[in-house]
């Protein structure tokens, strides 16, 4: 097989509303290569979450999306404050998110739990102070 | 089946400009041969072509006046946009009047039908087991885009027909009644309609779903014969049986304020349509309960088959609707559900316009068009015929096109040829 699709994402932490525009564009392009509809809505979803996520607490990062024919893999890399306790944090309810992110609607701790969800195998990878990489799956 | 289009292209008068190429939603349009050419599968017939075009060599294609028999009892089926047309106008029976004193043997306001799918819309909405938000059904080019582009989306959509139709079923039934002697054969149902959607709509009726409407003419046509008409007129006959409800249904935000619930959103234009859909397909809004979306920019006031500016039309019609009773028709007392001859029985499918015929050959053409987009200038400037960079790219992926149609890749192209030669030259 030739060179695998690749979408690479510069997720900027700057702009706060221009989150969730990597999510729209795979969605697009998943669309046209013509994946089932519950497929695309799986991904979306987790690919949504996982930038929100990187805009919120880690101030952007890189998300790159490689589609193969039988599986579409989402990888999110930041070099944010890194997760403390993966474990709580993948609690439904727990955030971790400043108040006026709250007030917008978002952190509401459904963010990682939603990502899980949604993908048949997500790992994370995490060190304080260095950053947090997170690797997600959908089988198709 | 192939979907059967009412908006269409007169090579003669097209001089191949980019105004149309530019505002197609859909990106179905791209400029072959010094002409504009539409893609069927893609267009939804939305008329942003016809509205664009400084050569008006877009044409919506429904019937002509003459088209009409003249033997048979022909019935005026008109929008409620079509009272939206006339100046210093108080009073609609004008211009039913003006459609008798045409020809039309009788007339039947569609806006009365628009009061009963109202009635029945709020009872349904009453149900526990419906999909939410509700989105009407009333305009095509919505459901021909959630048919291409929005597959969570067709499970909401209103599956009561849209008022045209039923209202053409109801005029039908009228005559009859009135005149035992009609049989149905007899009768032609005449849509005067403000835009092509509507005329698509009525082409595309299966035999499941069969259509009443017999004919389809614009609004701009019957104005030009009614203006002469009604300025003869000293008393009209007192046929109007609409109220302030189904008037209303002619611009955005009618027939979502006629459900009486307060958790909706009425849009308007094709663009901030299609950001909505796209928004609520994404899971977005959870807190509403209805959705009116109306391709062209004020509804149906803005259709452009229609002649005056949507947003004169629209004050006209609320002075117009200033006296009205609220709403003039209602369906059965005691009906719980939606009647069977009023319900939409074809099913909307999720049919999208993919790359390649499989999965493995999809991918390979995608990773072929992100190659080629990034040879592109990425400026947009429709010059190779396409609309923006990435549908070029994929136009040569297709096969359709090749790159040397790009002139500003051509002439880099040159460009570094001439440096080579001036190199080579100045080397010697």
């Amino acid at each position: 097989m030739s060179e695998p699709l690749q979408f690479v994402f510069d997720v900027s932490g700057e702009n706060f509303t221009s989150a969730g525009e990597a999510s729209v564009t795979v969605k697009k392009n998943l669309r046209m290569l013509g994946f089932a509809p519950d497929i695309i809505r799986r991904v979306a979803i987790a690919m949504y979450e996982g930038e929100i996520n990187m805009v919120i607490h880690a101030g952007g990062g890189v998300a790159t999306v490689t589609v193969f024919p039988d599986r579409i893999e989402m990888v999110l890399d930041d070099r944010g404050p890194g997760i403390a306790d993966i474990e709580l944090a993948m609690r439904e309810g727990f955030s971790t998110a400043p108040d006026n992110i709250r007030n917008l609607g978002f952190g509401a701790g459904m963010g990682l739990p939603n990502m899980k969800r949604n993908t048949d195998s997500m790992k994370i990878e995490s060190e304080l102070g260095k950053g947090t990489k997170i690797t997600m799956t959908v089988n198709t | 089946m192939p979907y059967k289009h009412s908006v269409s292209l007169n090579v003669d008068k097209c001089r191949g400009c980019t105004h149309c190429l530019k505002h197609c939603p859909t990106e179905a349009i791209r400029i072959r041969g010094g002409h504009a050419v539409i893609n069927a599968s893609r267009c939804i017939d939305c008329g942003e072509c016809i509205r664009v075009c400084p050569y008006n060599a877009k044409k919506a294609s429904c019937d002509k006046l003459s088209d009409i028999p003249k033997d048979k009892w022909k019935i005026a089926v008109p929008a409620p946009a079509l009272f939206g047309q006339f100046d210093n106008l108080d009073d609609m029976d004008y211009v039913l009047s003006g459609l008798l004193d045409y020809g039309f043997d009788d007339v039947y306001e569609v806006a009365r039908s628009a009061e009963i799918v109202s009635d029945y819309t709020r009872r349904y909405m009453k149900r526990k087991d419906i999909a939410l938000p509700v989105i009407s059904s009333a305009c095509p080019v919505i459901e021909r885009l959630i048919s291409l582009r929005y597959p969570y989306l067709a499970g909401n959509l209103l599956p009561i027909l849209p008022p045209m139709e039923i209202a053409a079923m109801e005029a039908k039934r009228n005559a009859m009644a009135k005149n035992p002697s009609l049989k149905e054969e007899d009768i032609v149902a005449v849509f005067i309609s403000p835009c092509p959607a509507k005329a698509s709509y009525v082409k595309n009726r299966t035999e499941s779903a069969k259509t009443n409407v017999d004919f389809v003419v614009s609004i701009s046509d019957i104005y030009f014969e009614l203006i002469g008409i009604m300025k003869k007129q000293t008393t009209p006959v007192p046929v109007s049986r609409t109220g302030m409800i189904g008037l209303g249904w002619a611009s955005t935000g009618g027939e979502a304020t006629a459900v009486f619930n307060d958790k909706y959103l009425a849009a308007d234009g094709i663009e901030n349509v299609m950001r909505v859909l796209e928004e609520m397909d994404n899971g977005a809004f959870p807190e509403l309960e209805f959705v009116e979306l109306d391709a062209c920019p004020g509804g149906c006031v803005g259709g452009v088959m229609t002649v005056a500016n949507p947003f004169i039309a629209k004050a006209r019609l609320g002075s117009l609707r200033r006296y009205l009773p609220v709403s003039q028709n209602r369906a059965p007392d005691g009906e719980a559900g939606i009647p069977d001859e009023l319900s939409v029985k074809d099913k909307v499918e999720y049919s999208p316009v993919s790359l390649g015929e499989d999965m493995n050959t999809s991918i390979k053409m995608m990773s072929e068009i992100e190659r080629i987009r990034k040879l592109l200038p990425g400026i947009d400037c429709g010059s190779c015929g396409a609309p923006t960079c990435s549908a070029f790219a994929s136009d040569i992926v297709r096969g359709d096109a090749s790159i040397e149609e790009c002139i500003v890749f051509m002439r880099k192209e040159l460009d570094s040829i001439r440096n080579e030669e001036k190199s080579s030259g100045g080397s010697k």
